[in-house]
């Protein structure tokens, strides 16, 4: 199974655009990061850039309002992800909790969803369109 | 908030998956014993599954594990010595045989572990080992699963698998092999019987060889996290990174080649869109390693090299079907074999047409080693029912069916040889 760990650094929704960690810290962060893919387990992971220099498109009355960051009522925002792919959520847990995360961070959890953990009628709507795609074009040889 | 017995132990398993085979490796480094090092983990798992739920996990639990392994070691030591020096008379000596063996622990303690770890992949492949022995005794020593874990992937009795991995344990011991990783000559023949384990271990959870599910996707992935740990271990395998790169692009399509039902869709019927795409992009990363390090012409790498072709198609139609039937031609050069001819004549049918693809397929069918082969008759089956002849189709499906120990299979088959009875021509 597959879980985000989703980084949550503490202030980062204040944080300046072009910030980033100290050099202490991205060392630590590298040699966590080593450890996940020498242990087979990491598949992705990405640094975010903060707020300040993103924007949010916020859905309200049918019609998509963009507000350019920062945005001052956030309080938790993420600074990056790892994907990894463990056995178990204990697992994932297990390695977040090995993280060296600067004090007053967080880490989220969450396992990623996977086609089969959809309900039957979901499965059943998505399992369409590949026989739409073989009625398209590939029954050209048969 | 209080934690659970249960709770606590599920915990115990994530850090013991974590540890358990850098534990193993420090260990079997010390006692120069495999068989010794698991026992003196397991004392150690044993010691945390008393303890944690009550302390709560220690701060550093791999290092927890080892101290406590260790002093296991030194108290075993320190019994067999004992008896020794009794019967020699020499029990005055034991206090001194005591403090000496500390620091030797401690320093190889300290030694890189990676290179543990490494020497513990070798000897758990090592050839005088049945490869029925190597694939029980990675997935225990190298994978951390448990007897029964490894049982139920390969559907036979635990009894069995705890036999094996005895067994297995004595004849190294028996044969004195050491704790090392080869070198020169020796080292391309070891390991290939690494890589041939680990991709055992991925085959039996890609396509079932029995049982009732086609796919058995545990399996696989620890295949994939045993080859992604052996290429950090040895990065300068091209294979290794064949290996790997063979295993993402086909576990990429893991999701979309079984329907709803627990059916197989074959390649060319897949929907693309669920294709993984991290673990093609993975997958193609690792290719372009092996490529990098001068490998293209390796055996996984050259399979690699055709699931990538397969990865890189938008649609089935746009597959380079020219490509795999040279990539093919290639292989069976290195390692010429009836099955790889006629992988080479199924690309070849796509790429040229049915006809010609059936004449290769029928010089095949004189071949013994293929005779209780069903993809021979799947393959024949199909290009009959591509050129319209029908009837002898549905013989070749039906004997397919007959032939295949996969139950999902034969259901596919027998579809298969009924849409040729009622004259349409079969998915």
């Amino acid at each position: 199974m597959r879980f985000m760990m989703l980084m949550i650094p503490q202030g980062y929704e204040k944080a300046a655009p072009g910030a980033m960690p100290d050099a202490e810290t991205v060392a630590a962060m590298m040699k966590y990061n080593e450890t996940l893919q020498q242990a087979g387990v990491l598949l992705a992971l990405d640094g975010l850039h903060p707020p300040s220099m993103g924007a949010r498109v916020t859905f309200l009355g049918g019609k998509p309002k963009v507000t350019d960051g920062p945005f001052s009522e956030a309080k938790e925002v993420l600074g990056g992800y790892w994907m990894i792919q463990v056995k178990s959520k204990e697992e994932a847990v297990e390695w977040a909790s090995r993280c060296p995360a600067p004090e007053g961070s967080v880490i989220e959890v969450r396992q990623v969803q996977e086609f089969a953990d959809f309900p039957a009628d979901v499965q059943e709507a998505a399992a369409k369109f590949p026989e739409l795609q073989a009625q398209s074009g590939q029954r050209k040889d048969s | 908030m209080a934690v659970t017995a249960t709770e606590a132990h599920r915990a115990i398993d994530a850090v013991w998956r974590i540890e358990s085979a850098r534990l193993i490796a420090g260990l079997a480094r010390i006692v120069r014993d495999i068989g010794l090092a698991e026992d003196l983990a397991q004392d150690a798992l044993v010691a945390a599954l008393e303890q944690w739920p009550g302390s709560g996990i220690p701060k550093k639990p791999g290092a927890w594990l080892m101290a406590t392994a260790k002093h296991r070691a030194i108290d075993r030591l320190r019994r067999r010595k004992l008896l020794e020096r009794k019967h020699e008379e020499l029990g005055r000596e034991v206090e001194a045989e005591r403090e000496m063996a500390v620091p030797d622990f401690d320093a190889a303690i300290d030694d890189p572990i990676g290179d543990d770890l490494l020497r513990l992949v070798f000897t758990a492949c090592h050839p005088v080992l049945s490869s029925e022995a190597r694939v029980a005794l990675t997935l225990r020593l190298l994978g951390g699963l448990t007897t029964g874990e490894i049982a139920r992937a390969f559907l036979v009795p635990e009894p069995t698998i705890a036999q094996r991995i005895v067994r297995a344990k004595r004849t190294l011991a028996e044969a004195r092999v050491p704790f090392e990783v080869p070198r020169g000559a020796e080292l391309a023949a070891r390991l290939s019987s690494v890589l041939e384990v680990i991709y055992l271990v991925f085959n039996e959870g890609y396509s079932a060889t029995a049982g009732d599910d086609w796919m058995r996707p545990a399996l696989c992935e620890d295949a994939l996290r045993l080859g992604r740990i052996l290429a950090e271990l040895a990065p300068q395998e091209p294979e290794v990174h064949g290996l790997v790169a063979l295993m993402e692009i086909q576990a990429s399509r893991a999701g979309a080649r079984v329907g709803p039902s627990g059916e197989p869709i074959l390649l060319l019927e897949q929907n693309r869109a669920r294709w993984d795409g991290i673990l093609i992009h993975r997958g193609l990363a690792a290719l372009a390693r092996a490529e990098e390090l001068g490998g293209a012409a390796g055996p996984y790498a050259l399979q690699a090299a055709i699931a990538a072709c397969h990865a890189r198609a938008r649609t089935a139609e746009e597959t380079n079907w020219r490509r795999i039937a040279a990539l093919y031609a290639a292989l069976a050069r290195i390692a010429p074999s009836p099955v790889m001819e006629l992988n080479r004549a199924v690309a070849l049918a796509m790429a040229e047409g049915p006809a010609v693809g059936l004449e290769l397929v029928d010089a095949l069918t004189a071949e013994p080693s293929l005779a209780g082969y069903h993809l021979l008759p799947t393959v024949r089956g199909d290009l009959l029912a591509k050129l319209g002849r029908l009837n002898e189709a549905r013989a070749e499906f039906e004997r397919a069916a007959e032939l295949t120990r996969n139950a999902r299979e034969r259901d596919l088959l027998l579809d298969r040889a009924a849409a040729c009875a009622r004259g349409e021509t079969p998915r």
